[in-house]
């Protein structure tokens, strides 16, 4: 709140990078954000969205994972 | 017995080559159960190794070891409680940063481990130099490099985990620090040692770990070992939401921070990477096959190859394997008692019908062999991953899954699929409910069984109008399938588990033969061992009731006076040749066994081989031979006499057995349903076929076959019988009869799969009611609605199927409520199971 540049993941066009800021996230989709290796700091790059643009694929730190729109949109990120 | 057990458990995270390591581990000997209680798959295997036997647990791929899966649930259990010897963690060594956040959890639950870096040479054409000390120096555990895809490293392996297991002792040297947190940690660990007995059974830095996580199942663990669980819970509460507002950060993201960062600290100690820079070949794939126009152009054409090599070539094959399974049926006929003219052996007719049984569902074996094959390459290659990436927006309108796309396209999305191995296939779906709504509705699809009916129906009813009749019918199903997907989910699987859809995408690999082949294997037997059994368990019954009870003493009288009739009318036509000795009396029965025989054998080995038979049926008797073979003018009046009488013989034992199903606990059950199945415009005999296809619906056309046959000279096709016979029968009966069909329940193998895959058989016994209620429905629907509008068959199909349509599409329009927790910490609110 009150940060200008703050965005969320789904936000992010392919292409684009962007630093993990927070995740709103808790319990369930949270800890499997984490487990997954999205946690805030990290750098994330937005690789694609799918044929029907959801899901989108994002690359961290060397892998790529795959997440619906609507749980990217609990991860806010920052741009580079 | 042996000294001591020697256990050794698998763990690793998805994709990391955990079961190329275990085949290489334990080669041959290997069975697959389930986890208790839950449908996890549980692969054990074992091996000898310096003359001590050691068992080998595959636990479950998991990326951590929360209790927030099934899966994790399971891994984690099993670590804890069955006190392995040895923990292999599996690791794939090109992505050892993000592998090392499951080792470090492994740590801290105090196992015994030995870390196993596998998939060396990808590692090491990707420019990563491991420096192995330096990495089992910091962790404190020993590593050892693999490549088991080509076996390098194993014995090194067997030795490791040989010389681990005779250690007593295991400190371990790595302690994640978790910096800020440590202080509560402390408290809680003191807490739990003056107040609790946790000790001796669980490492209590990690039981503190976990409290601070908010982790589901310690919760639980703490309740049922504290005496005031409620108040030290609540105290957790307040220390979780106390560091949270310290440190501005959640306790859990802070504890999965700092292993990621020491994860990154131990990478920069121990590998040096080279040769950055160049696209990697898996995005270069991606670019071509997750692309939004060629990447749906690429799905369907590898769908269609898959249907290809599968359904039509796996087809073509049983043309090789059908005349093994046939000559087990003549076996069967050689081995049981002889039939008479009319009375066939209930031993005969029995252990035929089962054999027929078993050998329906034998046949399919090449076609499951070759798509389980298939399903392994999809697996082992990631494509799959990316089959779930394009599909997922469409499906989850439904309530389904992005990986129900495979389950759906075995079942038979468009024609021609089987919707056991489509169940089967459910497994790998993350999403509980997501995973039962696609097991619950997969059957409704386009099975291999159901064809022969649509096409029956088609032929008789919309002849002039065959194309649009089969488009419809390919089609509906699906639009069937989505809408009662969502309502499944919206309703009786509401509270269903659901999960994320956070996936990997992992990179492409080139699967192994061996692995393709050993899958395919071991899925085909364990579907046979399975399946089969309880298929020959319904034979037997379907058998009793068909059979019995069977047909009251005058008709027997009838059908006896009858054969009397035939035999003499027989004896009197060759009276005046020279047969007439040969063929009397008690010779009557061994000549048109022998006749029979003779049809058959000429039937099967067609034209050209006509000289071999003749020989050996000339042998076999002479006499018999010449009738057969129609020799000199006694011989051919002898023939027609013969064929007159054969042909008597099967029309009174078609006669019989119609009578014998009509007046069965069947025939009665479908006459006894009438009165309400008039409404979907079905009258008994429909009943029946349709009650005999419970168990695999190919049956379906056999007994009507059966039901509509009056035994002529066997010119007519039962197209032609059965449109002639119900007369009263219009386009309209047919149509609500093909969507019964649609949606009617899943055969018994089907109804098996689906009880192994829900794990539980009220849902199997749903699985069955829903569709048939639905399916009534639809048929009622069709036929009484139809009628009262005066539609006729045609404008009926045209107007379910708009409808089906226009339902189709509102319901991807109903919102599902967000599942998403966005709960504030402060746990104290904490639901229990």
């Amino acid at each position: 709140m009150g940060e200008t540049e703050m965005s969320t993941l789904d936000q992010m066009t392919p292409g684009t990078s962007c630093r993990i800021s927070s995740l709103s996230a808790r319990d369930k989709l949270g800890q499997r954000l984490l487990d997954m290796g999205v946690y805030p700091g990290l750098e994330i790059k937005v690789i694609r969205n799918a044929p029907l643009n959801d899901p989108m694929e994002v690359e961290l730190d060397g892998y790529c994972v795959n997440l619906r729109h609507s749980e990217a949109r609990l991860v806010m990120v920052d741009s580079l | 017995m042996s000294e001591k057990r020697r256990l050794v458990a698998l763990a690793g995270q998805p994709n990391c080559g955990k079961s190329t390591v275990f085949n290489g581990l334990t080669g041959a000997s290997q069975h697959v159960a389930n986890y208790p209680g839950v449908t996890v798959d549980k692969m054990s295997g074992s091996y000898r190794f310096k003359g001590q036997k050691v068992e080998v647990v595959d636990l479950p791929g998991t990326y951590s070891l929360t209790s927030y899966s099934p899966e994790e649930r399971v891994a984690r259990d099993f670590i804890l409680h069955e006190h392995p010897s040895v923990v292999v963690n599996v690791m794939d060594a090109s992505n050892l940063k993000r592998s090392l956040y499951l080792t470090f959890q492994l740590l801290e639950m105090n196992v015994p481990l030995v870390v196993n870096l596998n998939m060396m040479d990808v590692a090491e054409e990707a420019g990563m130099r491991i420096n192995v000390d330096a990495l089992s120096g910091i962790l404190g555990v020993p590593v050892v490099l693999t490549t088991m895809k080509k076996k390098q490293g194993r014995e090194e392996l067997f030795e490791t985990i040989d010389t681990f297991s005779e250690q007593e002792k295991h400190d371990t040297a790595v302690r994640l620090d978790y910096k800020e947190m440590e202080p509560f940690f402390r408290e809680i660990q003191d807490i739990l040692e003056t107040e609790t007995s946790l000790e001796t059974d669980y490492p209590l830095r990690w039981v503190a770990i976990k409290l601070m996580e908010g982790d589901e199942e310690i919760y639980d663990i703490i309740g049922r070992h504290h005496a005031d669980a409620a108040g030290f819970l609540a105290d957790v509460d307040s220390m979780r939401q106390s560091f949270e507002e310290r440190f501005g950060v959640a306790p859990e993201i802070h504890i999965a921070r700092c292993r990621y960062r020491l994860a990154d600290e131990i990478f920069a100690a121990s590998v040096a990477v080279e040769g950055q820079g160049k696209v990697p070949l898996t995005e270069k794939i991606d670019r071509i096959v997750c692309h939004k126009i060629l990447g749906p152009i690429v799905l369907v054409g590898i769908i269609w190859l898959l249907y290809y090599l599968s359904i039509v070539q796996g087809y073509n094959l049983t043309n090789y394997t059908w005349p093994l399974l046939a000559k087990i049926r003549s076996l069967t006929e050689a081995i049981t008692p002889a039939p008479g003219f009319i009375d066939i052996p209930l031993i005969r007719s029995f252990s035929l019908w089962f054999v027929d049984s078993v050998n329906a569902l034998l046949n399919y074996v090449p076609i499951f062999f070759i798509l389980f094959g298939l399903i392994a390459v999809l697996e082992d290659s990631g494509y799959m991953a990316r089959m779930a990436f394009i599909m997922d927006r469409l499906l989850n309108q439904f309530g389904l899954h992005g990986q129900s796309t495979l389950p759906m396209v075995l079942g038979g999305v468009y024609v021609g699929g089987c919707a056991v191995p489509g169940v089967m296939a459910c497994k790998g779906i993350p999403d509980e409910r997501s995973r039962f709504a696609t097991i619950l509705t997969i059957p409704m699809l386009n099975c291999l069984a159901k064809v022969p009916l649509y096409v029956l129906l088609i032929n008789i009813y919309f002849a002039e109008h065959k194309g649009w009749a089969m488009l419809f019918i390919s089609t509906i199903s699906i639009l069937l399938v989505l809408p009662v997907a969502k309502i499944l989910t919206l309703t009786v699987l509401k509270g269903k588990e659901t999960a994320p859809f956070v996936m990997e995408m992992p990179a492409y690999h080139m699967p192994t033969i061996r692995g393709v082949l050993g899958r395919a294997v071991e899925r085909v037997w364990l579907f046979l061992k399975k399946i089969t059994t309880i298929v020959a368990a319904v034979a037997v019954i379907l058998f009793v009731l068909l059979q019995f009870p069977g047909l009251g003493p005058e008709r027997e009288a009838h059908y006896e006076a009858q054969k009397t009739t035939a035999i003499d009318a027989f004896q009197k036509a060759i009276e005046n040749t020279s047969f007439a000795g040969a063929l009397s009396g008690d010779q009557v029965m061994p000549f048109i066994i022998y006749w029979e025989d003779f049809a058959s054998a000429k039937m099967a080995a067609g034209r050209g081989k006509g000289d071999d038979l003749k020989t050996q049926f000339e042998q076999r008797n002479p006499i018999f031979f010449q009738v057969v073979s129609r020799q000199g003018a006694e011989g051919k009046t002898a023939f027609n006499a013969a064929k007159k009488l054969v042909q008597t013989r099967k029309m009174l034992l078609m006669e019989m057995r119609k009578e014998r199903i009509d007046n069965s606990f069947l025939g009665r059950a479908g006459k006894f349903m009438e009165p309400m199945t008039q409404w979907a415009g079905f009258n008994w005999r429909v009943n029946v076929a349709l009650l005999s296809a419970l168990a695999a619906k190919e049956s379906s056309v056999a007994t009507l076959g059966a039901l509509y046959d009056q035994g002529e000279e066997g010119a007519q096709t039962l197209e032609e019988r059965m449109g002639s016979q119900e007369a009263g029968f219009t386009p309209l009966h047919a149509l609500a009869l093909m969507l019964f069909m649609v949606l009617y329940p899943p055969c018994l193998a089907t109804a098996i799969a689906v009880k192994l895959q829900t794990g539980s058989a009220k849902w199997m016994l749903f699985s069955m009611g829903y569709p048939m209620a639905l399916g009534l429905g639809v048929a009622v629907l069709i036929f009484t609605g139809g009628s009262a509008l005066g539609l006729s068959g045609l404008q009926a199909m045209f107007a379910f199927y708009g409808l089906a349509l226009t339902f189709t599409v509102a319901m991807g329009f109903v919102r599902d409520r967000e599942q998403v927790s966005t709960r504030f910490p402060g746990k104290a609110c904490w639901e229990k199971k």
